[in-house]
Formats: C-alpha cells, structure tokens, sequence
C-alpha cells in the first residue's frame, strides 16, 4: 500500500531521515517508535507531501507521492498538535473539509458524535482546549472512512473516556482491515492497537517486525519491556561494533537480541 | 421714387461702370481662354473673373492694378514648376481661387501668391495647397490679407516654406487666414505697424507664428496649436499680443512663445495650454504679462538670467509641472499678485490675498534645468522630500524670486 | 472547482479580521475629506497619488504577509488533504488579491467616480490595482523565502522601502554622475525595474504629459506621446504581478510545512 524507498530528509545539516525504506501493507496495523526527534512525524509528513524529501521515493497505492496530490483521498491524518484557522468555528471546519474534496464519500460521524462536538460546532477554533482540539482532529482523520490512517499521538492529551472511545474506534478500524500507522509514547495503547512495530533512531529504521516476533525474541509479554530490552540490546551492539552500522533494510528485521 | 425709375437710374449705373472698368470673363469654353490672355486685355481697374474650370498656365504676371475674382472657385495649377501669380502692381485683388502645386526650389521663394514692391493689395478667399510658399509679400505698404485657407500636407521641412511670409513691409492686416503644415505658419521680417488677428496656426513644421525686426505689430485672437515648434517671436519692441491661444506646442525646445530680445511690450489675456514650455523668454525687458492662463504646461514660465524689468500680475497658474524655472538667482522681475494653484499659504485676515508669499521656483526645478532627464523622477517620494527639506533649508533655490501677493483664487479671465 | 472553494475560505477569513473593512473605510473617508476639501479635481488626483504611491503597497505588502504567516494552520490543514498544493497557494493569493483590490476600488473608486476624476482619476484606479496586485505578489515571495513571521514583515518591508526610496535615490545617482551622456533610454529601463516608479509614469503621462514631451529624442515622443507608454507600463507592470507570485509558487511547492 505504501512503500517508502531510501528516503533521505535533511534540515540544513541535520538528516532527519536517512535513507529510509519501509513498507506499510493492508490490513496491517503499525507501531512507529522512536524518541523525540527520531523523525518520526517528518517520515508521517513526507508521506503526506507536507514534507518533500530530499532523495528517495514514496509511493502509495501505486501513486508517487512527489508533484502528486489524488492519493491524499486515501489518507486520514490525525496531527501531533492539531492548528487551525483561529477564527473557524468547528462546524465550518467540517463543513470546509467535506467541501474540499470533489466527491466526498458518506461521512463517518461516529467520533463527531461519540465525543459530542455536534453540540460545540458554532465554537472558534481558538476557544478551544487543547483536548478538544485532539477530539477535532481524531472525528477530521476518520471522517472520509479513509484506507490509510496516521495516527500521531492520538490519545496525547485527552480524557480517560475519550481515550477510550477513539481506542474502540481504532480497534474497529483495524478489525476493518484498513492500514493503520500510529505513533505514540504509550505502550500499553500499542500493545492492543498495533500489529507490528517500526523503530525509528535518528533517521534511521532500526527494527521493523511483527510484536508478536519482538516479544518472542526478547522473551517480554508486554510491547513496553520488549522495547526496552531491544532498544538495550541495539544499544549493546553499537558499543562493540563501533560505526559505520550497516543500516537495516526495511522488514529484514536482522537485529540479534542479546539476552 | 417708382420702380421703373429706379431701373433706369440703375442701368445709367452699371453702363456708367463699364465705361470706365471693363469685366473680362474667362472660361475653358469662353472666348478667353486663359487668365495670362484677360490679363494682357485688361487696363488698370478692370475686373478679371475667372469661370469654374483648371487653369495651368505657368507663371502669371499681375503688373496692372486689376481685380481678379474667382467664380466657384476655379484651380490654378503650378504644376510642381511655377510661382503661380507674380504681382509687381499695386491695389491688386486677388479672390477666389485655389491655387495648388507651386515649384520647390532652393533658390528662389516660389509661392501661390508672390508680390514684390506692391502696395493696398487685397488677397482674399483663396485656398492655397501644396506651395511651397503660400503667400509671399516684400515690401508692401498696406495690404490686406484675410480668409485664407493654406495647407500643406505631409512634406518635409526643407521641401516646405513659409504660409504667410512677410518682408520689409508694413501697416498689413493679417486676418482670419488658417495655415497648416508649412514650414512657418505666418513669417514676418521687418514688418512694422501690422495687425494680425483671428488667424489659426497649426501643426506647422517650425514655428506656428515666427517675426523678427517686426516692431508696433499687435497679435490679437489667434491661435497656435500644435506647432513644431511653437511660436518665436525676436528682436522686436513694443508688440503687443492678447487674448491669443497656444496650445499643444510639445517637443524638446518647443514653446508655445518664445520670446527673444523683446523689449517694452505686452503679453496679455493669452491662453498657454498644454505646452511643454508656455513661455521661453530670453533678454527680454519691460515686458507687461498680466492676466494670462498657464495650465498644464511642462514649465509656465521659463526665464533666463538676461531677462529684466518684467512684471507678472494677474496671471493664473494652474496644473503646471513647474511653474516658474530660471538659470540665475539674481532677481530682476517683478512677480506679484498672481494665482498659484501650488500655493500652500493661509489669509488669515480674509483679504483673498496670501499672507505668505509663494516660491514658485522649487528645488526639483533647478535639478531639471540642469539635468533634463530627472523629470522622470518627478512626484516620486525622494523628490517630494527633497522639496521639502528644501523649503525648510532653502539652499538652491532663488531667495527673491518670490509672489509677496499671491491670490488665493483663480482670476476670473476670458470668460 | 476547488480553486474557487479555496478563495471562498480564505475570503471569509479575511473579512472576518476586518483589517480590510478598516482599510477600505480610511481609502473612503480620506478620499471623500480630499474631494471635499478642495474643488479642483487635478489637486485632489495630485494628492490621492501620493496615496498610491506610498500607502497602498505598504499596507498591501504588510497585509498580506501577515495574513500568509496567519493562514499557516489553514494551509497545512489543506495540506494534508487531497487538494494541490499549487491551489491552495493560488487561492490565498487570489483572495487576499481580490480582497485588497475591492478595498482599494471601493474606497477610492467609489467617491472617484461619485465627484468625477476623469482619465486621470481612471488611470490612478489603474495603478492603484496593479500596485495591491504587485505588492500582494512581493509579499507572497517575502513570506516563503523564510519560515519566521518577524524575518518576512522585515523582508516585505524592505521591498517597500526599496521600492518607495531607495531605488530612485540609485536612479537619482546614475543621472547624475552620467548627466553628460546620453541617458534617456537607460534611465527608461531603470524605471521599469520598478514598480512604484511605472505607475507613477502613467500618471505622469496624465498629469505632465507637456513636461514630459520636452523629453529629447523621437522615441521618447512617441512612447511618451502615444498609447505606446501606456501598454509598456501595463506590460510590465504585469510581469512584476506575475514574476514574484510565480518565484513564490516554485518555493513553495518545494518548501516544507
């Protein structure tokens, strides 16, 4: 569905994404991890074409993403921290984005509605809290029932009960077969959101493997500990071979896990 | 008195005319055939009238004061070889015709009318085209010229002489004459006591209007439009010019007057409109211009340093680029109670009159007398600084050359 | 079209700021005192000029630099749908185009043609629309040749300056230091590297159109003199829209958000 092929983003001299090749297939439901700055919001943004890459290709459903805009049809974004026109009240944003699009498909109003913001759709952008946005931008992502779905930080900042909500949403969206990519610092919403696990280390793609083989491998039962022992383990592995590391292929998964 | 009385007295009339000034007709299907024959036929007072028809019959030589009269206005022809008529008598007529295609030399003034030594003559109602010259006159005494039409089309400068040409001459009337695409529209050289009124000069290929040595000549009512050059008008005293229109007189070194070593006259009442530069004035002295529009012209007045003892009174100056422009400082005109529409001032005791006097020489002036090509960046936000700060800090600019009076509303002229 | 939706929104926003209410409300009211104030319709054309000159390109390049960095959510919104990038971009600069014309056109047209200018007034309605429209398009350029808000009002500021003062200081240098050559058709060219200065031409060939015909040379009298300096200006004025908005949109299409 998206294949990514030695993608390289520079910011001055900084290599925000180096050389970075990754396939996300239907049906699948990732994880992408990584520590702040990792790149993993340029690498959701390169894809979307907010972010042009310096060298490499993307395609998605057959359609290059470079000088391309169609296949955006397809894709659900839910930012990191959702902006808005200040001055745009909710129900005119909604409004505006099915108005946008040629032919809008049937919307799926279930967020609108489980999260209530029918009843705030005359309020301003900038009244809004920073949960309240994140609620905006979740019933935005779903609501063409798109394909491809990218998750930034979904459940950062909001309420237990709506953390819950938008959880059974993904749920039902992964169950539906669509592709899910999703970043988060919160493990425990992986371990039941996704299927597999892409590792991002400055810039660079450092594991990409089912959960299930990741917590065969490091012997955990829980996504967050297999984590860590991996991450421990890479960690390891660059002390006794010092650079240049070979960079890892997309999918290959070849990382020895010391125990 | 009884109507067949009457004719009978008028009968004794006409029979009592013809005894003395004879009417030869002269028709194509006449028995006189040609104007050259009634001429040779005629005695001094006859009357020649000539019929419809073209008439090519060279150079015709008028030496008998007689009246030619033209009849459906007949065409003399030229024939690109040929002053048409030559007049070397006095108290000729000449009426009526159109006289077309003169001779171009370089040598000698070829014209539709020459006249030498011929005084009291009478040139009316012709139409000239294509001459070389239009009409040419040397040394004449009291001759009237009037209701003219003469034009020129599409010649070049060289190819071309004057429409009105006048030499050693005076006490002429010039009047109600149009002269087009000429080289001078009316030339005078050394023509004295002469009044030239209602004529219309334009698009003339140098001056619409140009008199040397023409002393106690008055110019009334007419109008120069369009000019190559505008008008000149030298080495003159005592003109007096009113109530004239010079408009359209655009190029580089054009006027609509320019006036150079005049002395003890008087421009009034005119109308300069639209001109690059309404008036040029070069060692002029005691010169009076009052009541005079100046509107949209490049620069109103231009006034080299040699020019002394003039006075502006009365004029308005409106929508001019510049209004006054001068090479010199030294100040020795006299520039007083005019309209300015420029004027920024206050009449703080309601007399209609400025309570500050008005500069009309600005500093971009001066930057554009000495360098042409600046006034493209006329009104631009640097020049309008520089103006200002040149008002508050006068440096450049002549301190004197000032209005003490300036009026706060336009005078009410020609109306 | 989504060309046409994408104005649509951002012409909302714009009117719902009420800058442009503002603007056009000063156009009017001075344009009005100014017709008032005094009967002679050259000297009010005279003053409105300096307006157009000065006020319109600034407030047009500031505007509209602040609105682009203001937009920014609203762009990357878009951006993240299946919508062009070239069509969101062409939208905001059409709508704070229009925008900025209408108030212009409104406020000093509508008194213009309530008192009567004339060509002239025609001719200052003219410039003052390719003025906004060139100035919007600089502003467009400022605002992708960085991504600081204070860096790109600082840049639209200095073209305005440029533009306003400093050029024709150059131009005033040049004709000076090269007064004794022949330096018509140089300093015409010089001049049409500018905007500011083209349109002051036009209503130079309205209002000194006698001056400038005493300008030397055959050319100058019938650029000067013809409908020729007029189709020139217009000319090029038209290339200073299309240029800068163009360059904009080539960054911008490359630029990261």
């Amino acid at each position: 569905m998206i294949s990514i092929r030695s993608v390289v983003k520079t910011f001055g001299r900084l290599r925000a994404l180096d050389a970075v090749s990754v396939d996300f297939s239907p049906g699948k439901s990732y994880a992408l991890i990584g520590p702040n700055g990792s790149g993993k919001t340029t690498l959701i943004k390169s894809v979307l074409g907010m972010v042009i890459p310096t060298s490499g290709d993307i395609v998605v459903d057959n359609e290059p993403v470079k000088n391309h805009w169609h296949y955006r049809e397809k894709i659900g974004y839910m930012p990191q921290i959702g902006r808005y026109p200040d001055n745009m009240r909710i129900g005119q944003l909604f409004d505006m984005m099915r108005n946008i699009r040629k032919n809008p498909p049937l919307p799926d109003e279930e967020l609108l509605e489980a999260f209530r913001l029918r009843e705030i759709f005359d309020k301003r952008m900038h009244t809004l809290s920073g949960g309240t946005r994140q609620k905006v931008s979740a019933a935005l992502a779903f609501l063409f029932t798109p394909p491809v779905l990218f998750l930034d930080e979904p459940t950062a900042g909001l309420d237990p009960v709506s953390v819950e909500i938008l959880k059974d949403k993904i749920q039902k969206t992964k169950e539906e077969g669509r592709l899910l990519i999703i970043t988060s610092h919160i493990m425990s919403d992986l371990d039941d959101l996704a299927t597999e696990v892409v590792y991002l280390q400055e810039g660079r793609i450092r594991y990409n493997n089912s959960i299930e083989e990741l917590k065969d491998i490091t012997g955990e039962n829980k996504l967050g500990k297999a984590m860590a022992r991996m991450i421990r383990g890479l960690e390891q592995e660059k002390q006794e071979k010092p650079p240049p590391l070979s960079p890892l292929k997309g999918g290959s998964g070849g990382v020895r896990i010391k125990n | 008195m009884n109507p067949f009385r009457f004719h009978i007295a008028l009968l004794f009339c006409v029979a009592g005319l013809t005894a003395t000034a004879k009417i030869h007709v002269v028709s194509p299907a006449g028995t006189i055939k040609s104007i050259k024959q009634a001429l040779e036929r005629a005695l001094a007072g006859d009357t020649i009238l000539v019929k419809p028809g073209v008439y090519r019959e060279g150079n015709i030589l008028i030496t008998k004061p007689v009246v030619l009269l033209g009849e459906g206005r007949p065409v003399v022809e030229g024939e690109n070889k040929h002053e048409v008529f030559s007049v070397t008598a006095g108290q000729v007529t000449i009426s009526g015709f159109r006289i077309i295609n003169t001779g171009v030399s370089s040598i000698k003034d070829l014209a539709g009318i020459g006249a030498m030594d011929a005084h009291n003559l009478v040139i009316r109602d012709n139409e000239l085209a294509e001459t070389f010259f239009g009409i040419h006159i040397s040394n004449s005494r009291n001759s009237i010229i009037e209701n003219n039409r003469l034009s020129v089309n599409s010649r070049s400068e060289y190819e071309t002489g004057n429409g009105i040409h006048l030499w050693q001459s005076t006490g002429a009337t010039i009047r109600n004459n149009t002269v087009t695409g000429h080289r001078d529209g009316i030339y005078f050289e050394f023509v004295t006591a002469s009044r030239i009124e209602d004529n219309t000069c334009a698009r003339n290929q140098r001056y619409g209007l140009h008199f040397m040595f023409s002393h106690d000549d008055e110019y009334h009512r007419n109008v120069f439009r369009e000019n190559g050059a505008g008008v000149a008008v030298m080495y003159t005293r005592n003109v007096t010019m009113t109530h004239n229109l010079f408009e359209k007189n655009w190029g580089n070194s054009v006027y609509g007057l320019l006036l150079k070593d005049i002395s003890d006259s008087k421009v009034n009442n005119n109308r300069f409109i639209q001109n690059t530069i309404a008036i040029y004035m070069e060692g002029t002295s005691r010169t009076e211009f009052t009541g005079n529009t100046f509107q949209s012209n490049g620069w109103g007045v231009r006034l080299q340093a040699s020019c002394d003892g003039n006075t502006f009174t009365g004029n308005n100056f409106k929508s001019n680029t510049f209004d006054f422009a001068t090479n010199g400082t030294l100040v020795l005109n006299t520039i007083n109670g005019n309209y300015w529409d420029k004027y920024q001032g206050y009449d703080l005791n309601k007399d209609g009159i400025g309570d500050v006097p008005y500069r009309p020489v600005n500093l971009y002036t001066m930057v554009v007398e000495r360098i042409p090509t600046a006034v493209l960046l006329w009104r631009s936000f640097l020049v309008f600084l520089l103006d200002r700060a040149e008002k508050v800090f006068p440096a450049v600019t002549p301190e004197n050359l000032k209005d003490d009076y300036p009026s706060l509303r336009p005078y009410d002229l020609h109306s | 079209m989504a060309m046409t939706r994408v104005i649509k929104y951002v012409f909302y926003d714009i009117l719902r700021t009420r800058f442009i209410l503002l603007y056009t409300l000063f156009l009017l009211v001075s344009t009005i005192a100014m017709f008032q104030l005094d009967t002679d319709t050259g000297k009010v054309i005279l003053s409105l000029m300096n307006i157009v000159l000065m006020v319109v390109p600034l407030v047009s390049i500031v505007f509209s630099t602040i609105h682009f960095f203001n937009s920014y959510e609203f762009i990357e919104l878009l951006l993240a749908q299946p919508v062009n990038r070239k069509v969101i971009f062409l939208g905001e600069y059409f709508a704070v185009a229009f925008s900025l014309c209408f108030a212009f056109a409104a406020g000093v047209g509508l008194p213009m043609f309530f008192y009567g200018g004339g060509t002239s007034g025609i001719t200052l309605l003219y410039s003052g629309t390719m003025l906004t429209l060139v100035f919007v398009s600089l502003a467009f350029l400022s605002s992708v040749l960085t991504r600081d808000k204070a860096k790109a009002i600082g840049i639209a500021l200095l073209f305005w300056f440029y533009f306003s003062l400093i050029y024709d200081g150059l131009l005033m240098w040049i004709i000076y230091t090269f007064m004794d050559y022949p330096l018509e058709k140089v300093t015409l060219a010089l001049v049409s590297l500018n905007p500011v200065d083209l349109a002051r031409i036009l209503m130079l060939l309205q209002l000194d159109i006698s001056a400038l015909m005493g300008y030397t040379g055959a050319f100058y009298k019938e650029f000067f003199g013809s409908s020729m300096g007029l189709v020139f200006s217009s000319l090029v004025l038209l290339v200073w829209i299309i240029i800068p908005v163009w360059g904009a949109l080539r960054i911008f299409i490359r630029k990261d958000l």
